[in-house]
């Protein structure tokens, strides 16, 4: 069953086409790794599913309603939440009130705090702790925690592993990979290849605000996904510019 | 034993200056928003009380009345007006505010012309009865019982703020209004309710400034000053701070009329710019020029 569909969407910065007509579905317990070197467009389009970028164009229909036209807080309760790169933890509050600002207007649903803190054992002996003196991989731990507090039917991960050593990374995807198994909708960016590859069941490869390859994960090779990712199949001259 | 009494009534006038500039202290924490029609809000709440007062209302149970009305006209301003500027970027809700100042104050002298109010004589005893502490010191009971409200209404924003959802709602706001959105928080309508405390607060201090002393339709802006003196003095956005800045301006402008009884006022605007000049050189040395770090947000 489609869960997420997204057909022609357009997102500009200015005059820059970020998102250029790009179209994919996603289906209810999938994971969908979006790949894709710096500057792709693929956090301006997980930003635009989740309503915290207005599209220029297309269409984004959520389980057969089209959600365009909806604020970002509408579309929490319809059941989609980005955890945003870089975190954008409330960094004043406690990690426990990060989590409980979550929950005000949640969907029901299993995640409550204590939920979260079995996911994420590292998180228990800091919930009292301020957000902005947690380590980076906590950090992240809590951001994926906040974003379940609304008992998503739909995640957005953009960039878990962005500035983070390589064992809080392995924690974080653990977590991920244990969500999987729930059966959780997971969509991912992610600019590390490897790790994207292990957790996804299909894969998106987005070059200059385009989707340039898609496929189910297993059938695909690193190869192929490394020469989209780097547009080395493109003819010479073939890029985007400024619309 | 005279300084003393200069500084337990500065104290207590600083509770008057913590109620009123609790409201502009939470609208700029929040929103970003320095609010110039604060006082003139406040003077308008003055107004209202004494409207339901002249006719045979006690003004407590006009404050009943009053007071929501005015939260309600704060959400309307908010929804209504400043919503819509500050997607015009910061300079404009500054330029908004400015002209509601200036229609509120025009209004209120078309309507009630330029004649000195007062709720003094409506509030019986209260208005003059008082505690003797020493024969030198004596503390007019409406002063305490502001200081009393000033207390509970920043204690209760507190506990409001820290343990309720709906005021860490406004906390995740205040601090990232965009990730707000993402965990479903609707940052518009809680901007709305902070409008909606803060201009329910400035009437409370409007009715507060009616029983224990004069107002007319063009007393709003000097209200705003004292606010933003203790706003600044106590540090912007943080609630306990605006009670320390009011009591710190409220002894000042004692202090100062006790040397001179023209320096009350005097008195007041140097601590002020005394505050304003340390933290510009804080914020010199720390090279952060932030309007927060100047106004000094806790």
């Amino acid at each position: 069953m489609t869960l997420l569909s997204v057909e022609e969407l357009d997102a500009r910065h200015g005059f820059l086409r970020a998102v250029r007509g790009v179209s994919f579905e996603v289906a209810a317990g999938e994971t969908l790794a979006i790949v894709g070197a710096n500057g792709a467009g693929k956090s301006t389009l997980l930003r635009a599913i989740a309503g915290a970028h207005k599209p220029a164009g297309g269409r984004i229909v959520f389980d057969g309603h089209d959600i365009t036209a909806l604020s970002a807080h509408h579309r929490v309760r319809e059941g989609i939440a980005l955890v945003p790169e870089g975190r954008r933890l409330f960094t004043g509050m406690t990690l426990e009130e990060n989590l409980l600002v979550a929950r005000r207007r949640a969907r029901p649903g299993p995640w409550d705090v204590e939920a979260v803190l079995d996911a994420f054992p590292l998180l228990a002996a800091r919930r009292k702790s301020r957000a902005g003196n947690l380590s980076g991989g906590e950090q992240q731990a809590t951001a994926i925690g906040r974003a379940l507090m609304t008992n998503p039917r739909l995640l957005l991960l953009d960039e878990v592993s962005l500035g983070l050593a390589p064992v809080a990374v392995d924690g974080v995807y653990r977590a991920l990979r244990g969500l999987i198994e729930t059966g959780a909708t997971l969509v991912l960016v992610e600019q590390d290849l490897n790790r994207a590859l292990e957790v996804a069941t299909r894969v998106a490869c987005m070059l200059e605000g385009e989707i340039v390859l898609e496929g189910p994960a297993a059938e695909m090779t690193r190869e192929q996904v490394v020469e989209a990712y780097f547009g080395l199949g493109r003819p010479e001259g073939e890029t985007a510019v400024p619309a | 034993m005279i300084w003393v009494n200069q500084i337990v009534q500065g104290i207590l006038l600083g509770g008057y200056y913590a109620v009123l500039a609790s409201g502009l202290s939470l609208m700029f924490g929040v929103m970003r928003i320095i609010n110039l029609a604060h006082g003139d809000l406040a003077v308008l709440g003055a107004f209202l009380v004494f409207l339901f007062s002249k006719h045979g209302l006690s003004p407590w149970l006009a404050l009943v009345i009053v007071l929501p009305v005015m939260g309600v006209a704060g959400w309307v301003l908010q929804r209504g007006l400043l919503e819509r500027s500050l997607r015009a970027g910061p300079l404009t809700p500054l330029l908004a505010t400015f002209g509601l100042l200036i229609v509120i104050e025009n209004l209120l002298f078309e309507k009630f012309g330029p004649d000195e109010r007062s709720l003094f004589p409506y509030i019986g005893k209260l208005g003059y009865d008082s505690w003797t502490i020493t024969s030198q010191v004596i503390v007019g009971k409406i002063y305490v019982l502001i200081l009393v409200v000033a207390v509970c209404l920043l204690g209760g924003l507190q506990l409001f703020l820290a343990w309720t959802p709906l005021g860490r709602a406004l906390r995740a706001t205040a601090e990232d209004p965009d990730t707000a959105e993402l965990v479903g928080v609707d940052s518009r309508r809680v901007y709305a309710l902070a409008a909606a405390i803060a201009v329910a607060t400035a009437a409370l201090a409007g009715a507060f400034l009616a029983m224990r002393s004069s107002f007319n339709p063009y007393s709003g802006s000097q209200q705003l000053i004292f606010a933003f003196e203790a706003v600044v003095i106590g540090g912007i956005g943080s609630l306990w701070g605006t009670l320390t800045g009011g009591i710190v301006l409220g002894v000042a402008q004692n202090i100062g009329a006790q040397l001179n009884p023209q320096w009350f006022l005097l008195a007041g605007h140097l601590v002020f710019l005394a505050v304003l000049a340390l933290r510009l050189l804080l914020a010199s040395l720390g090279g952060n020029w932030g309007l927060r770090t100047i106004l000094g947000r806790a």
